[in-house]
């Protein structure tokens, strides 16, 4: 859920969206944001799975230092999504493990 | 090699409020940091600021952010971002990943003649049974994705802690459109200011003292939490537990100092729990036990923005005196104007065991 | 103290720590009820009132004393105050009804006219109120206030809205 309107932030000004594709279903995200908040205005919450015992992991600590929401972006796993920003055509997995081929 | 008068590890409140006290007065700063944006945890404090009304109470620390970086750039600061210190050698050697325009990277030594270290700290955890689903995340986390990202995390929010930023976040979640289910807090009495318990309160938000969370439930996701009672050993009283239909934890539990690069320069540091944990230790000037590295902000004790500010302003002041970029007599003026109006900050009963920590500091830095 | 373990006043905790204007002054008119109990270091509201109504003096720890005589009820330390702790009370405005001003920093903004679910200290709904001002000047920064009738023996009760749903409301509120 987006913030469209906030008392103190006013109303959000970004008008502009490009297309990421997220395991295989393109949705909308707003130029310039970080991967997690498209993600996450989409409802997605979990990012990866962990090696061993295969657990959903999403968001921790937000500003790129727990790694806990990192996924496969244009084919590079471990890209932190909360620090980095979307891109027009940008294909986003949901990691397993910590490598590509890792299921 | 690339030489530079002061570098800023960190562009928070406290690393550039350093940067433009040295720079304002002729030293040629650098400020480095890992994010796209500069500014810190400033940004995401849409509330307005308490202190001397003298010194910005009352403005919201978004503007005050913008406000410090509009006067770096008239002071000419020069700004390094999406670029990390990856490392800080001996002697005042800076390590920067630098991310140029086209987005390539590359590796930059810098040779310092003085360096503030202002990175900052970091939001602790508390584990407990689910703690790993996604939907339990930092009250850090939270804030950023309201107040930066707007976006909202989840709709109905457990906040853990009810320090100042439990408080303060939760009533920005309410801001944002989430409902806060409740506060939780392990210790009898609230950890943050009346006031701010009282915002909240007005607003519907319990909060539960004397509780804590025993579990996170679901099965992708948070669904909801059980929270229970406790003693006054802090232990769990069975049969008081309560399940919150919750899809949001955020953990409110304190921050910690991050000091890698303080170490790793080898300056002396001392466990501080008032403080956040290890701390690294500094004299009246922000100097740490390394002459010419500086430590500001939370990185030099946990405690909030107006002190960061203002410990930024002492360091910057101090660098140009060593610079020689001001007297010994003016220099000696403003360290006290600034002295003064931190010991202010540090008044009341919220204060003082920041004040009797950080006066600890300085004392065990002589020894 | 009440406050520190449940989050919120009681009257009486007001009135004991002189945080409470006198009930002659409340017959008199508007007044400002400060309701901040605690030393922290924050003054903002002593610069905020131009009738110089509102002391803390050195240290700025000191908790806000109200000149009541001074002080004419006007509402511009409302906005100023980062803990959103001031109110203003009006106890004369009718037989039955009395004034109470508030700040109110959520959307939506409830709509003059309209009527509203009145909160205690505790956010328990205890009577219902109409609006009758909601003031958002570029003056209070963000920080709108909102100013609603309720029976006047919830005068000490009542000291905010229950937060609209974005449904309930037109999402409407001027900036002057």
């Amino acid at each position: 859920m987006r913030v469209d309107n906030h008392i103190i932030l006013g109303k959000d000004e970004r008008k502009e969206t490009i297309e990421i594709k997220v395991d295989g279903k393109t949705i909308q995200a707003k130029k310039g944001e970080m991967i997690i908040a498209a993600l996450m205005a989409n409802g997605i919450r979990i990012n990866r799975y962990t090696v061993k015992k295969k657990e959903p992991r999403g968001i921790f600590c937000g500003i790129g230092q727990c790694t806990d929401c990192v996924m496969v972006v244009n084919g590079k796993p471990n890209v932190r999504t909360c620090v980095t920003p979307v891109e027009d055509g940008m294909i986003i997995e949901t990691q397993y493990g910590v490598e590509r081929g890792n299921r | 090699m690339i030489e530079k008068e002061v570098v800023v590890i960190g562009g928070g409140p406290s690393g550039f409020s350093a940067a433009v006290e040295a720079a304002k007065r002729g030293a040629e700063v650098l400020v480095v940091d890992e994010n796209l944006r500069a500014g810190g945890q400033l940004f995401k404090q849409i509330h307005k600021f308490f202190g001397s009304s003298t010194h910005q109470a009352g403005v919201r620390g978004i503007d005050i952010a913008s406000e410090l970086l509009e006067q770096a750039r008239e002071c000419g600061v020069e700004v390094w971002l999406n670029s990390v210190v990856v490392g800080l050698f001996k002697e005042k050697k800076v390590t920067i990943k630098k991310t140029l325009a086209d987005n390539s990277e590359k590796l930059e030594i810098i040779q310092a003649k003085k360096i503030v270290i202002a990175t900052g700290a970091s939001e602790n955890a508390v584990r407990f049974k689910g703690w790993t689903l996604p939907g339990v995340m930092g009250a850090g986390a939270a804030q950023t994705m309201i107040n930066v990202n707007r976006v909202l995390p989840g709709k109905r929010i457990l906040m853990i802690g009810s320090g100042n930023v439990g408080l303060i976040v939760s009533n920005q979640l309410l801001q944002a459109g989430a409902e806060v289910v409740g506060v939780i807090e392990a210790a009898p009495q609230i950890g943050g200011y009346g006031v701010h318990a009282a915002k909240i309160r007005r607003a519907g938000v319990p909060i539960y003292t004397s509780h804590t969370i025993q579990e996170a439930r679901g099965k992708k996701n948070v669904e909801k939490a059980v929270i229970c009672e406790v003693n006054d050993k802090w232990q769990p009283i069975r049969g008081t537990e309560k399940i919150l239909e919750v899809d949001t934890i955020t953990i409110a539990a304190g921050l910690k100092p991050l000091i890698e690069l303080a170490m790793m320069h080898d300056c002396k540091c001392s466990f501080i729990p008032q403080l956040g944990g290890w701390v690294p230790l500094h004299d009246k000037n922000m100097e740490s036990t390394n002459p010419g590295i500086y430590l500001v902000g939370d990185v030099a004790g946990v405690e909030e923005a107006n002190t960061a500010l203002e410990e930024g302003r002492l360091a910057g002041t101090a660098i140009a005196e060593t610079l020689k970029y001001i007297s010994l007599g003016n220099a000696r003026k403003l360290k006290k104007e600034i002295w003064q109006r931190l010991n202010e900050l540090r008044m009341g009963p919220f204060g003082e065991k920041r004040m009797l920590a950080k006066n600890n500091i300085l004392t065990a830095y002589k020894i | 103290m009440v406050l520190r373990k449940m989050g919120y006043l009681t009257k009486e905790e007001l009135v004991n720590s002189n945080c409470y204007p006198a009930e002659e002054r409340f017959n008199k008119g508007s007044v400002a009820i400060i309701e901040c109990t605690e030393e922290i270091p924050c003054n903002p509201c002593e610069t905020a009132c131009k009738f110089k109504a509102i002391k803390i003096g050195k240290p700025i720890t000191n908790i806000p004393i109200l000149d009541e005589n001074l002080c004419i009820g006007c509402g511009m330390c409302i906005a100023k105050c980062p803990g959103l702790a001031i109110f203003i009370v009006d106890k004369t405005y009718s037989n039955k009804e009395g004034l109470i001003s508030f700040p109110h920093e959520y959307l939506p903004l409830p709509v003059t006219g309209s009527i509203v679910k009145a909160v205690n200290r505790e956010g328990k709904v205890v009577s219902s109120g109409k609006v009758i001002k909601v003031l958002n000047k570029k003056g209070f920064d963000r920080t709108p206030v909102i100013t609603i009738t309720v029976p006047k023996e919830k005068l000490d009760e009542v000291r905010g809205i229950k937060r609209l749903e974005s449904e309930d409301s037109k999402q409407f509120y001027s900036r002057e």
